[in-house]
């Protein structure tokens, strides 16, 4: 165990290392921090003045080794935009993040297993083949498209007739297509604050609301891919000689399909799970803008909009982390579940 | 009576574009205690009839017909439960290929512990005690070490060894076994094919030996079954059948043997192969490779040609083809049923 997690760790910094030289490499495409950090009036003396100061004249490897050495120390310099350490910065949104990211997952787990598994049991009904059907749609449609739809939905509500109003069923459809709307859709609300940076919506009713939206909409684009993906594994699994085995012992159904089968067909899932959920904390760039929900990805489009640099390059890098860390818990949860992975190092 | 009677089992698997019959009118019994060999090359029905016994067939194979009494009572028709209730209890099976029947990811012990716990009430420590004298019994090395191993951590004839342990584990009155040598190492086959009929003597429980290995089938069972296209050819005591077959297709098989072929030669075969399920020649399935189907002045048997053979005994054996109730004096038996 303890070999296997010195051996994680290597691989981590060396993923770490690469991503920071991408990352500092495309600073100099990224515009001139000095033109977003003073105003048109300042002479071009005083830019050069200040060009120097920030040590952007320095050549590519002073900068990036510079740029190293503080990163040991957690480190990253300063945010033109923010005036404070882009540290600071990313811990003050790094928590709305994670808890949506968290909300999305929690949703992602809760709906994906039992309807995967329910459509592998039983394919031909006609349940099965809603679920791929709106699984298809789902996988189709942008994250904005659903989040604003769902805006219009539930926050804004809907009232049309496209039905007769002056008949009975007309109205009672009519109804049925009106939504109300007031679900909150913009920000966090009113976050209760836990320790440090982390303000958390989870700790009241209120906070609960205003996560629904967000973290539906993020959900959308994984769920659909994760109830075809256990579905297409179930199914696999399904087929073979263990679980026929297991039949011809005599075993309840409920045992073959939630022990003998879920079990094996979670392997994989969870492999690429681990990944996607990583590929989450990218997207809520996309819903975190609709929602102006004030994490990191809002906070990164601002830092591109602005070039700074120091932001977008720690923002990168804490997305870097993050990926590493799913990872290498993902690995560890396989180990418990497949026996045949041996994370001790022993020989089996 | 005997403790399992199948009779006319029709098996047919649904496809697209019609149903196609994987076993047609097929009939055998098995006393207490009694051995029976199914015999056949791949495709014939050995193995659908076993697990069709057990309605295990899987989908879309559905049993159009027929019947199975097992101890007095009809299996087909029963519900779910109540064959659950048979299977892995009663009837247990032990299937071809060791590295794929046991499930990667639980102990050994688990899946020995569960399919007790499924059949009678009882703790998990008594489970595990009964488990381990299993274990015991088929001659597995260091067996309480085995339980907490997993499948991986065991070798083909070993696992297969775990196999016979968990058919064995409820004490059944049936094992089916479905070619349970075919995929283990030669040595190994040996002795794998022993510990199972010694255990099958020792604790008095009837075995359906899958096969097509004739070697085994002459060893092991006391009656065999040939089969061919889904239909039962020929039946009997095994010995009777392995020294004077009487149906062409036997008598193919047993020349096809590598001892029967003169040292330095080609080894005997039957020419052609069997027909698929779809597509089965009219009359007599074989006829295509019989060579009785054709006079000697080179005239059709119309007989092979037209009509399904009806069974004729012979000796102790049953046998259906032209041929033996020609030479048996029978008169032109009209067939039991036409192919149309």
């Amino acid at each position: 165990m303890i070999a296997f997690l010195i051996k994680r760790l290597f691989h981590a910094l060396l993923v770490m290392f690469v991503i920071s030289v991408i990352a500092f490499a495309i600073q100099d495409n990224l515009g001139d921090p000095i033109q977003q950090m003073v105003g048109q009036s300042v002479p071009e003396s005083e830019r050069a003045q200040l060009r120097e100061e920030l040590g952007l004249n320095d050549p590519f490897l002073v900068q990036y080794l510079r740029f190293a050495i503080n990163a040991a120390q957690l480190d990253f310099g300063y945010s033109y935009i923010f005036n404070q350490p882009t540290t600071e910065v990313i811990a003050r949104h790094l928590p709305a993040t994670l808890e949506l990211v968290a909300s999305a997952t929690f949703l992602i787990i809760l709906l994906s297993v039992p309807i995967g598994v329910y459509s592998a049991i039983k394919p031909r009904a006609w349940l099965s083949r809603f679920f791929m059907g709106v699984s298809i749609v789902g996988i189709s449609i942008p994250v904005f498209l659903t989040a604003i739809v769902l805006i219009q939905i539930f926050a804004i509500g809907v009232s049309w007739t496209p039905f007769p109003a002056d008949t009975a069923w007309g109205a009672w459809l009519n109804d049925l297509v009106t939504t109300e709307g007031g679900m909150p859709a913009y920000g966090r609300g009113d976050p209760v604050h836990v320790i440090g940076t982390w303000y958390t919506n989870f700790a009241s009713p209120r906070g609960l609301l205003y996560l629904v939206l967000p973290a539906i909409s993020l959900a959308s684009i994984m769920l659909p891919l994760f109830i075809r993906l256990i579905r297409a594994e179930m199914l696999e699994v399904l087929q073979s000689d263990y679980i026929k085995f297991a039949r011809a012992k005599g075993l309840p159904l409920s045992r073959i399909y939630f022990l003998h089968a879920l079990k094996n067909t979670m392997l994989p899932v969870i492999t690429v799970g681990g990944v996607q959920i990583g590929t989450l904390v990218a997207y809520t760039i996309l819903t975190e803008t609709v929602f102006q929900w004030p994490g990191m990805g809002l906070m990164f489009l601002d830092a591109i909009e602005r070039s700074d640099i120091p932001l977008i390059v720690t923002y990168l890098m804490i997305v870097g982390l993050i990926f590493v860390i799913t990872n290498t818990v993902v690995d560890l949860i396989y180990g418990l579940v497949n026996p045949t992975v041996k994370l001790t190092g022993k020989p089996a | 009576m005997s403790l399992l009677d199948v009779n006319h089992l029709d098996v047919r698997f649904a496809l697209r574009n019609g149903d196609i019959q994987a076993l047609r009118d097929v009939s055998f019994s098995l006393d207490r205690g009694e051995r029976l060999g199914i015999v056949g090359e791949s495709g014939a029905g050995k193995s659908v009839a076993a697990f069709s016994l057990l309605n295990l067939i899987s989908k879309p194979g559905y049993i159009a017909g027929g019947s199975i009494r097992f101890d007095g009572q009809e299996l087909i028709g029963q519900s779910e439960r109540a064959l659950r209730h048979i299977r892995g209890h009663r009837i247990s099976m032990i299937f071809q290929d060791p590295m794929m029947t046991l499930n990667p990811v639980l102990s050994i012990g688990d899946q020995m512990v569960e399919c007790l716990k499924a059949h009678r009430r009882i703790s998990t420590h008594e489970a595990r005690g009964i488990a381990l004298h299993k274990l015991v019994q088929v001659q597995i090395p260091s067996p309480e070490a085995r339980l907490d191993q997993y499948p991986h951590e065991l070798s083909g004839g070993m696992r297969q060894r775990v196999i016979i342990a968990i058919a064995l584990l409820l004490d059944p009155d049936i094992i089916i076994a479905d070619e349970p040598t075919t995929a283990l190492d030669v040595t190994i086959q040996a002795e794998i094919m022993a510990l199972l009929l010694s255990l099958c003597e020792k604790h008095n429980v009837g075995l359906i030996l899958i096969t097509h290995d004739l070697g085994v089938v002459s060893q092991v069972t006391q009656r065999m079954l040939v089969m061919y296209a889904g239909r039962v050819i020929e039946e009997g005591p095994t010995r009777e059948i392995i020294n004077d077959p009487q149906h062409p297709y036997t008598q193919g098989l047993m020349n096809a043997l590598p001892q029967m072929a003169t040292p330095g030669s080609r080894l005997n075969q039957i020419p052609g192969s069997m027909p698929s399920l779809d597509n089965l020649p009219d009359g007599c399935a074989f006829h295509p490779r019989c060579h009785f189907a054709m006079r000697s002045d080179g005239q059709r048997r119309q007989a092979c040609y037209e009509h399904v053979p009806g069974f004729v005994t012979s000796g102790n054996c049953r046998v259906a083809c032209h041929m033996v109730s020609e030479m048996l004096g029978y008169e032109r038996i009209p067939a039991e049923e036409t192919t149309s």
